[in-house]
């Protein structure tokens, strides 16, 4: 059971989901570490930029990749309306607000899809669908590989824009210290709506890496909103690098769960890990604040 | 609190009074189903509303209480009146569970509410995958129509015993509001630092109001499986049953004592209007509750209970 030959095959798998659950994680713990609020309304977004990318490519046949440069800026432009217009009204400078809000925005998004979509699973046809590149003794779909080289970039540009950039450096300052960043001259409202619109753009680029190799239903967000809180607290709420080692390491451990006690029961692996680190360890791994 | 109780049981003789002269189906449905409502919201208000805990994940409450109703009739052949004492029995213990996991650790906030949400996940996850759950295919209870079977030929018997638990629930909130139990959840509520400085202490303060929170919705699983007789996992651990709980004493308004009523039956009644309106639409509930949820936390953050308390004042 334990042979190279399967196990070097399900841990590349697991490398390929993992890049992908880490860039939705990113988005996640962006805003987390900005707006220290969670956003429940992550996993839901990410199936509207399922949906995005399937419309896309069945009505006007755009293939994912070359939507890419739509359906990002569509969802940062969602994720900033939604801060400045829904979430910054709502709050009343509560956090128990924001998580109601969030959670309502979720509730409101999944059940639109279900009535326009119904509940049908649905995929998407390319002509790279089927095609797959040998890696060692494992074949690797070629969808996965562009997934997994793609999620990383896009780790790597946002990671660049946070440390380098002056809208990074605003992000920073208000993610540390609201108030100072305020007197400084400083948008708080401004920094807050744009990183969570980087946060659903992220969340854009997965989809157009994902669905690829991957489907879309109304319900398809539940599932990686749990695995993309599991990958940012057991990276550190807030941290860049723990969300992509998280994510990697979440992808990996999903794979080999899978492998060993099947589907359904592999997913309890995921579970586990989530509910032990929230209990002992809520700072996560890379995190500095207990 | 005598003035609480007096108009719990006016509440509890009109809507007895109600049920024993409506004829048509159609509405006693409505009464059951907005009790049943009901008395998730009041049994989650308990602990969000008095005890500022939000739990995303009441369904694990819910689906422990439901399954131990089940399991209790189908493969143990236990009387369902039995059964539903063994029913709250295990949603307490998986309240006590949970709230002493979370409580140590101190988990608060997005932290509770993401554990709880986690928990209902994985619960949800071992129902399908182990057996005596019935898996994915569920759990039916044989059609045994008798008082002593907890089976009722008419909606009536049903509404008696919602309304008995509703009642229970009211009761106990009362007394959150005029006991030191009470005073204390609340002074943890507002500010744990200070609670704790004056002597209380968090920790048994907060599992016990999970327990009382979770025995009840434990209780409203179990009737739901006597009324439908059918149970499978995304009944009993899906996410609405949470959603549901929540919303109801969110709108209504946390922390008050009608206010879980309230709300139960504003969004029954929604949700009736728009049944007429729009026909069997999959989803067009969960739209509504979230639209409804999203607006009452912009415009009224103290639900319907707290605009009527204000016009009082």
């Amino acid at each position: 059971m334990l042979e190279f030959s399967i196990l070097f095959p399900s841990v590349l798998n697991g490398l390929t989901t993992g890049a992908v659950y880490a860039l939705v994680a990113l988005g996640l713990t962006l805003i987390y570490g900005v707006l220290h609020i969670i956003n429940f309304a992550h996993g839901a977004a990410l199936m509207v930029a399922l949906y995005a990318v399937y419309l896309l490519k069945t009505w006007l046949g755009i293939d994912p990749y070359l939507a890419l440069p739509i359906v990002v800026p569509a969802m940062f432009l969602l994720g900033y309306a939604l801060q400045r217009g829904v979430i910054e009204r709502a709050s009343h400078g509560r956090d128990e607000n924001i998580l109601l809000v969030t959670l309502g925005l979720a509730i409101v998004l999944e059940n639109l899809a279900l009535l326009v979509f119904k509940s049908d699973t649905r995929t998407i046809e390319t002509a790279y669908t089927l095609t797959t590149v040998p890696i060692g003794p494992a074949f690797i779909a070629v969808s996965k590989l562009v997934a997994f080289v793609g999620a990383l970039g896009c780790a790597a540009v946002l990671m660049w824009v946070v440390a380098r950039t002056d809208l990074g450096r605003a992000i920073r300052a208000v993610a540390k210290e609201k108030q100072g960043a305020r007197l400084v001259g400083i948008d708080v409202a401004h920094v807050y709506a744009m990183s969570f619109g980087i946060g659903l753009a992220c969340v854009g680029a997965a989809a157009c890496f994902l669905l690829p190799a991957y489907y879309v239903n109304p319900q398809v967000g539940g599932g990686f909103v749990l695995v993309a809180f599991t990958i940012v607290v057991l990276g550190g709420m807030g941290s860049f690098a723990g969300a992509l080692v998280g994510g990697l390491l979440i992808g990996v451990v999903e794979s080999l769960g899978g492998l060993m006690l099947g589907e359904s029961l592999g997913q309890i692996g995921i579970f586990a890990i989530f509910i032990t680190v929230l209990l002992f360890r809520p700072q996560g791994l890379f995190g500095a604040r207990a | 609190m005598k003035r609480d109780l007096l108009r719990i049981a006016a509440f509890a003789f009109v809507v007895a009074a109600l049920a024993a002269l409506v004829d048509s189906g159609v509405w006693l449905t409505f009464i059951m189903m907005s009790l049943y409502g009901a008395l998730l919201a009041l049994a989650w208000n308990i602990l969000g509303g008095f005890g500022g805990q939000f739990s995303f994940g009441h369904a694990l409450f819910f689906g422990c209480g439901a399954y131990a109703q089940a399991i209790a009739q189908v493969s143990l052949g236990i009387n369902p009146w039995l059964a539903l004492v063994l029913a709250v029995a295990v949603a307490a213990a998986a309240g006590v569970g949970v709230g002493a996991l979370s409580f140590r650790y101190g988990l608060k906030g997005s932290y509770f509410a993401l554990v709880t949400l986690a928990f209902a996940e994985v619960f949800r996850i071992l129902a399908v995958s182990v057996g005596f759950t019935g898996g994915g295919v569920g759990l039916m209870v044989p059609l045994r129509e008798s008082a002593g079977n907890l089976q009722f030929g008419s909606r009536r018997g049903y509404i008696g015993l919602v309304l008995g638990f509703a009642v229970a629930a009211l009761v106990v909130t009362a007394w959150l509001r005029h006991s030191r139990f009470g005073a204390r959840l609340q002074a943890v509520r507002d500010n744990e630092d200070a609670a704790r400085a004056i002597g209380v202490d968090p920790f048994r303060t907060k599992l016990g109001a999970i327990v009382l929170s979770a025995a009840f919705t434990g209780s409203a699983g179990a009737f739901y499986v006597q009324v439908f007789q059918y149970l499978d996992p995304s009944i009993a651990f899906g996410a609405h049953v949470s959603v549901e709980a929540l919303v109801g004493a969110i709108v209504g308004g946390m922390g008050t004592l009608w206010g879980p009523i309230v709300g139960a039956l504003a969004l029954h009644t929604l949700a009736e209007l728009t049944r007429n309106l729009f026909g069997q639409m999959p989803g067009i509930n969960l739209v509504i509750y979230g639209v409804v949820l999203v607006a009452i936390v912009m415009f009224v953050p103290r639900g319907i209970a707290g605009i009527a308390r204000r016009r009082h004042d």
